[in-house]
């Protein structure tokens, strides 16, 4: 808030100190808002359902959340305090998120009940415009902030979430030694930053001595992004894997990732890929002395 | 904890001598094996740079802490002829006429921070840092 | 410091310790060029288990060691890159395109052996 903001806001203080105190105009509030609970809420809920929000909940799942919400909301704005209407959002991301509620919906119902309650209270307090402006004045402050916790907890609660997903694809792509004898799969899946890069190099590199592998297969479909630095990653993987006396096959590159590697100027020679894999495969079996052949579901 | 040691480079002896103190430093200040391996690399690199273009010259290690970071710092001084366009010197690829890289943009992504300061006839300064990765 | 060479029918075996310096590399390269020479040696195992570090500078002697070796009509394995050192190898961009590589003396005898 700039210099000129404060004064501005502490002279209609001033103002305010006037006319009726702040918590008589808050405890009015509260009490309208408890008053119509029923109506109010209903009308909430019904608004969300005629904006296409939450489609993925039931009427009821709707109005029961709404019904929760509402109460918290009324709470925080007489107590001012906002941990529990928190807690609740939290609590209440964790149930939806795994449905797939997007932030924008959330977002959303949010500020439908600010406009449902924002218009009640016009509805009421129209003959008296002054009155008006300052129950807006006192219910507006507290409104974003009940917005504000409630979208902060649940993209909190979604990164929170995203960032379990991909630790569990961490561990999922560790290296499954040995499908067949001395060769090895290693699928990779999600997104590769330089530090997973470095882990899975390392992984492979010891399974490899590990199990004597003279054969890797690099699974890439599961790649969320391929960019350059994600290729730089790839080939030095290959060529370190090679180093220890390892053919690896990169497998899984769709012809879109394929474009863009030629755009960026990667050189798909050095990552064993795409149109000579048949000759790979050959020239594995070789080494292997066995046939590979593909698995079947 | 403070380890602060110098090398001097005059001879093939002292780039083994030099990566060795590197290790051993890398070692008690907590990398992990293979970044000991990547430290040394990147020292044997430098130091064959000051044999090969300026004879001799001075490389020194420090433990540094930032923060809660621990690193190595490594400096490499000498009194050479300088390198003449380190902007082409940083860019893969490049090579002198005798057949020996000068290494340094392999060398920058060994190491977190790199810097050179070259002037020409004067010498050769290579500032580089490693901090000690944080393992989930 | 000498580098032993073994000899083993048809092939020569060398196990580079730690700590070489550039004379030794250079020492070995013709040593082992010449060699391949009188004994008509069909490969050359070159062993660098015990190598802790492989600078630029190493990585391109045991490729114009392969390269003479070549010249005088045998194959050369360089059999025992430790992981760490594969690792720092392939960040400092380096690689041995076109010579064969195994995971140790026993691989790179079964590759000869091919």
């Amino acid at each position: 808030m700039s210099k000129k903001d404060e004064k501005r806001s502490y002279g209609e203080v001033a103002t305010v100190a006037t006319e009726e105190p702040r918590s008589e105009l808050l405890r009015q509030l509260v009490a309208h808002l408890r008053q119509n609970r029923t109506q109010l809420r209903q009308e909430w809920a019904h608004r969300i359902t005629e904006a296409m929000l939450l489609t993925s909940m039931t009427q009821d799942e709707i109005f029961a959340e709404a019904t929760s919400i509402y109460d918290n909301h009324v709470d925080a704005l007489e107590s001012g305090t906002f941990e529990t209407l928190q807690a609740y959002a939290r609590n209440l991301s964790e149930r939806i998120i795994p449905r797939g509620v997007e932030t924008d919906e959330v977002v959303g119902i949010v500020l439908l009940l600010r406009d449902v309650l924002a218009r009640s209270l016009f509805a009421k307090y129209q003959q008296d415009f002054a009155l008006l402006n300052r129950i807006l004045d006192t219910y507006e402050p507290a409104a974003n902030r009940v917005a504000n916790s409630v979208a902060v907890s649940f993209v909190q609660e979604r990164e929170r979430t995203i960032m379990q997903q991909q630790e569990a694809m961490r561990e999922l792509s560790i290296p499954v030694p040995q499908v067949r004898e001395r060769l090895l799969i290693l699928p990779i899946i999600g997104v590769i930053d330089p530090q997973r890069a470095r882990q899975l190099t390392e992984q492979l590199l010891r399974g490899i001595r590990t199990n004597r592998a003279k054969v890797v297969v690099i699974d890439i479909t599961g790649v969320a992004a391929m960019d350059s630095n994600v290729a730089n990653h790839l080939v030095q993987t290959v060529g370190a894997c090679r180093l220890l006396g390892a053919k690896v096959i990169v497998t899984g590159l769709s012809p879109v990732i394929a474009q863009t590697l030629v755009t960026i100027r990667v050189d798909l020679t050095k990552m064993n890929t795409a149109g000579d894999l048949q000759g790979r495969i050959e020239e594995a079996e070789k080494s292997l002395g066995y046939k590979v052949m593909p698995a079947e579901q | 904890m403070e380890i602060e040691t110098k090398v001097h480079i005059g001879s093939e002896n002292d780039i083994i001598e030099a990566r060795e103190r590197g290790r051993t430093i890398g070692k008690i200040v907590g990398f992990h094996p293979v970044d000991q391996t990547i430290i040394a690399t990147a020292i044997s690199e430098i130091a064959r740079n000051i044999l090969f273009f300026a004879n001799q010259g001075m490389m020194s290690f420090e433990v540094i802490n930032e923060g809660n970071r621990r690193g190595i710092l490594i400096v490499a001084q000498d009194a050479g002829p300088g390198i003449p366009d380190i902007s082409m010197a940083m860019q893969d690829g490049y090579s002198t006429s005798r057949g020996l890289g000068l290494g340094l943009p392999g060398v920058r992504r060994l190491m977190d921070e790199f810097q050179v300061i070259s002037i020409s006839g004067k010498g050769t300064t290579v500032t580089m840092k490693k901090w000690v990765a944080e393992y989930d | 410091m000498e580098v032993p060479i073994l000899k083993q029918s048809p092939h020569l075996i060398t196990t580079i310790q730690a700590a070489l310096t550039d004379a030794d590399l250079i020492r070995l390269q013709d040593a082992l060029v010449e060699q391949v020479g009188r004994y008509r040696s069909k490969g050359v195992i070159i062993d660098v288990t015990a190598l802790d570090v492989m600078d630029s500078f190493a990585t391109r002697t045991l490729r114009s060691i392969a390269h003479m070796i070549k010249l005088r009509g045998a194959e050369t394995v360089i059999c025992g890159i430790q992981p760490e050192v594969a690792f720092a190898m392939v960040q400092l961009g380096l690689t041995l395109e076109g010579i064969s590589t195994a995971l140790d003396l026993e691989e790179g005898l079964a590759l000869l052996n091919q």
